[in-house]
């Protein structure tokens, strides 16, 4: 863990009082109290959060606009409310644009009850197959090339964790984000297959990927 | 070398052009003018100068705003006034050489304008929009020549930047302040707090960018000013740096500008000549170098955060802010990020003061504000205008109206950020917060006039479509949220669209512009909120009855003969069809669209002779006669 400033504050979430390190973002000190905020791209060692999954917001007292957790500082006297209504709406619309890409077919997924889209949709009351938007298939192959695991582009939602393992982490940049706006995706350099690359089968990305596009190969339950 | 003598040398050059001795031929070859053929007139010209033998000088200068006029020449003959000929073409440019320069016959029926008043031609003061437009940025454009940095010092250019390295940096700044200068390249974020800011933050070295990455379909006023009139953009890049302590410089234009590219690289080498760029500048103590970056095609780049990127070599991928590039810019740094016309505006404020900006413009909106017209628009081409000047005055005093004698309809105005406005509104003055208010944006200044052939679903489309490519994919509402956009919209002209849609598309677009992590997010909605405001009745209609008002969208619409008005003796329809779908009845001695076959290119509407206007578009397509088409 890193170190940050020191000096303490006071504040409220949800109406709970909770002293926290000044500096330190409101979704870690959320999640260190016992409230659950929902997201997938956090990362708490990463000082420049990416704060793309856009799932964290909540309001902030005095605030116009509802503010994403991962970037938000906390202050003193601060009073935050992660069930406030608009802050849940952006949430909610999130998150189904996220299950309106991604394959639901839960049941045979390996990840199915660990996964933290699961755990999102619980949290806001959604249901994993959306009513409210299409279903964008994007029909990627699978690449089972590497011997300890399975990647399935098709069920990335794109949170960056295993690209920032990779790359930053560990120094390896076998993996990064490639092509633009929806074609955007985690691949390998000219998107060789990843047991051609120069991965060492670590598989520090699966242990990080929060769904079920990389998987163990050996798990047992595996069809 | 003293400022002085490098004016004094600079004048004397620019009085050996401007003598009135030998004749001085202009032509404007900005891409506007390149576009319409101006190379090969100017290729023509300078022919014709070496056959004749003449004794006149020749040379290139940027736009001079006329862009519905291109190719455009100025012509300079001692005892007349420079005349501006609009439409040359190669052959008409010989003629006017012959005949003016060496005859004395001006050509009127030729003339586009005067450029100074007299007794002889009516000159440009005397057009509509004179009244309206005031150049303060566009000064220099179509007058100088780019190519020259004499031409700019010998027109007061960089006698500013001498000026203010006498001043104190935080003189500058609060003129600066005083002046309530703000960001012209779209979010209108006061220039000065920006500078003061960047000015106060710890760390060196600080840098400064000048944003040129022009993207916005429609738009192209800072591709003019850099394209024209360089100078002024290095000048107030110097100025800026010397205000906030900047040590780099750096001024990012896009590849796909490759003149004003050319036109920049050669500026900041002439500048670096003459001492006004590199180590202890004009003799003073600071010292400040410039360099040009290429963007490689990306729209989000003229986001701050991914230009910043792009230059650092990562990709051009926006990042949450704060901090802000003042505080931690590119590679860390303070960063000073501004528009082209941002900086262009600071030489003419340290020259004239911040009280004389304050006399142009309304409200919390001073100064001007350069837009680029295009569109369905009688003249389109560049326009700077007083702030509050309103849209009704641009589209149509300015304008010109608009074309073919077709009724208005919209404007879109700032690109794929802003919206599409209505007649309603054609009253409200151009600023900022007027913009912002109705639901569109200033944006960079592109103003796209739309008429009644133009459906305003399709236009939306045709937006997010391209916002949705341009997205960079980062995060989930833009790059998930516009895609589901983009299909609903397409849905919607394809006539296979519902009701609850629009409800979708309301939510959808709302909860995009809110939540976003970017500005290209923030406003990519922009285009469907405000058509949605302004024009649902047609996206009911596209979706209740399958018709498209506007008649655009291919398949709502079907091509149909009128029997009564075709001339039966007559076959272009038929010999343009390329999938032969229109038969001859021959019965009735009519021809006939074989619905089934039709591919709606449209070519047997362009191929009836207007004697006959026979063909027609109808929407929805079952409103063809059942008898007929089949």
């Amino acid at each position: 863990m890193i170190q940050r400033e020191m000096k303490e504050v006071s504040l409220t979430i949800d109406g709970k009082k909770i002293k926290a390190k000044e500096g330190e973002k409101i979704l870690w000190v959320a999640l260190e109290n016992g409230i659950y905020i929902p997201n997938l791209c956090a990362i708490y060692e990463k000082m420049q959060p990416s704060a793309s999954c856009r799932l964290c917001f909540v309001e902030v007292e005095g605030e116009d606009e509802p503010v994403t957790a991962c970037t938000e500082p906390v202050r003193e006297c601060m009073a935050v409310n992660t069930r406030g209504k608009i802050a849940l709406r952006l949430a909610r619309t999130s998150a189904e644009l996220l299950l309106a890409s991604h394959p639901v077919n839960c049941g045979h997924c390996l990840k199915n009850r660990s996964c933290e889209l699961q755990k999102i949709a619980k949290h806001l009351g959604i249901k994993l197959k959306t009513k409210r938007f299409r279903k964008l298939e994007r029909n990627l192959p699978i690449d089972e090339s590497s011997p300890l695991f399975i990647y399935d582009p098709n069920k990335c939602v794109l949170c960056g964790k295993c690209v920032w393992v990779c790359q930053e982490k560990l120094g390896i940049g076998a993996i990064g984000f490639t092509r633009r706006g929806f074609k955007r995706m985690v691949s390998t350099f000219q998107d060789k297959p990843i047991g051609e690359t120069t991965c060492g089968q670590c598989v520090e990305c699966v242990k990080v990927c929060p769904v079920g596009s990389l998987v163990f190969k050996n798990d047992k339950r595996v069809e | 070398m003293k400022f002085d003598e490098i004016k004094k040398q600079a004048q004397s050059r620019w009085r050996e052009i401007w003598n009135d001795q030998v004749p001085v031929i202009l032509v404007g070859t900005a891409t506007c003018g390149r576009a319409a053929g101006a190379l090969e007139v100017l290729q023509a010209i300078k022919d014709t100068v070496k056959k004749q033998n003449l004794n006149c000088l020749v040379y290139e200068v940027g736009c001079m705003g006329h862009c519905y006029a291109e190719p455009l020449v100025i012509l300079r003959k001692p005892g007349y006034p420079s005349i501006c000929y609009g439409h040359v073409n190669p052959v008409l440019a010989e003629n006017l050489i012959n005949s003016f320069i060496l005859n004395g016959d001006p050509c009127l029926e030729f003339v586009l304008g005067a450029l100074e008043e007299n007794d002889l031609i009516p000159s440009f003061s005397d057009f509509p929009r004179s009244k309206y437009e005031q150049r303060i940025l566009l000064k220099n454009c179509g007058q100088i020549n780019p190519e020259e940095i004499e031409h700019y010092i010998a027109n007061g250019g960089y006698e500013n930047l001498s000026k203010a390295l006498q001043m104190k940096p935080e003189e500058i700044v609060s003129e600066i302040k005083r002046s309530k200068l703000r960001g012209l390249g779209g979010a209108g974020f006061p220039a000065g707090d920006k500078w003061d800011v960047c000015r106060r933050s710890e760390g060196e070295p600080k840098y400064l960018i000048c944003n040129g990455d022009e993207g916005d379909p429609g738009a192209f006023m800072d591709r003019a000013i850099l394209e024209s009139d360089p100078h002024s953009v290095l000048e107030g890049m110097i100025i800026a740096g010397y205000a906030i302590g900047a040590r780099h410089g750096y001024i990012y234009v896009r590849a796909e500008y490759p003149l004003a590219v050319q036109r920049v690289r050669n500026a900041i080498h002439q500048a670096e000549e003459y001492k006004l760029l590199g180590e202890n500048i004009l003799g003073s103590d600071f010292s400040f170098d410039i360099k040009l970056f290429q963007g490689s095609g990306a729209f989000v780049c003229g986001e701050e955060t991914a230009l910043i990127a792009s230059i650092e070599g990562k990709p051009g991928i926006p990042r949450h802010r704060p901090p802000y590039p003042a505080l931690q810019g590119l590679f860390g740094k303070p960063t000073l990020i501004n528009n082209v016309k941002t900086l262009a505006y600071v030489p003419h404020i340290i020259k004239n003061g911040a009280e004389w900006r304050l006399q142009i413009g309304i409200g919390k909106n001073k100064g001007t504000a350069v837009f680029a017209l295009a569109g369905k628009v009688v003249n389109t081409g560049l326009v700077e205008v007083p702030m509050g000047t309103t849209l009704r005055q641009i589209i149509f005093q300015v304008g010109g109206g608009i074309t073919k004698g077709r009724r208005f309809k919209a404007v879109q105005i700032g690109g794929p950020s802003g919206g599409c406005l209505p007649e309603s509104v054609l009253d409200i003055p151009i600023d900022f917060d007027s913009l912002q208010e109705s639901g569109a944006m200033m944006g960079s200044g592109g103003m796209v006039v739309l008429d009644e052939d133009d459906c305003m679903v399709e236009v939306a489309r045709y937006f997010l479509d391209f916002t949705q490519k341009e997205s960079c994919g980062k995060c989930t509402l833009c790059r998930l949220g516009t895609k589901q956009m983009l299909d609903i919209l397409e849905d919607i002209t394809k006539g296979r669209g519902k009701m609850e849609d629009i409800e979708t598309l309301q939510e959808l677009a709302e909860d995009i512009k809110q939540g976003s992590l970017c500005g290209l997010g923030r406003t990519a909605p922009n285009p469907v909120l405000t058509t949605l405001r302004y024009f649902r009745e047609e996206y009911e209609v596209h979706i209740k009855e399958g018709r498209c008002p506007a008649l655009r969208c291919q398949p709502l619409i079907a091509y149909y003969i009128i029997p009564e008005k075709c001339a039966r003796g007559c076959d272009a329809c038929v010999g343009t069809c390329t999938i032969e779908a229109i038969s001859t009845d021959k019965k009735r001695r009519i021809k006939v669209i074989d619905q089934e076959k039709c591919v709606k290119c449209n070519t047997c509407l362009a191929a009836c002779p207007p004697q006959y206007d026979a063909v027609i578009k109808l929407s929805p397509p079952d409103r063809v006669p059942k008898s007929e088409g089949k």
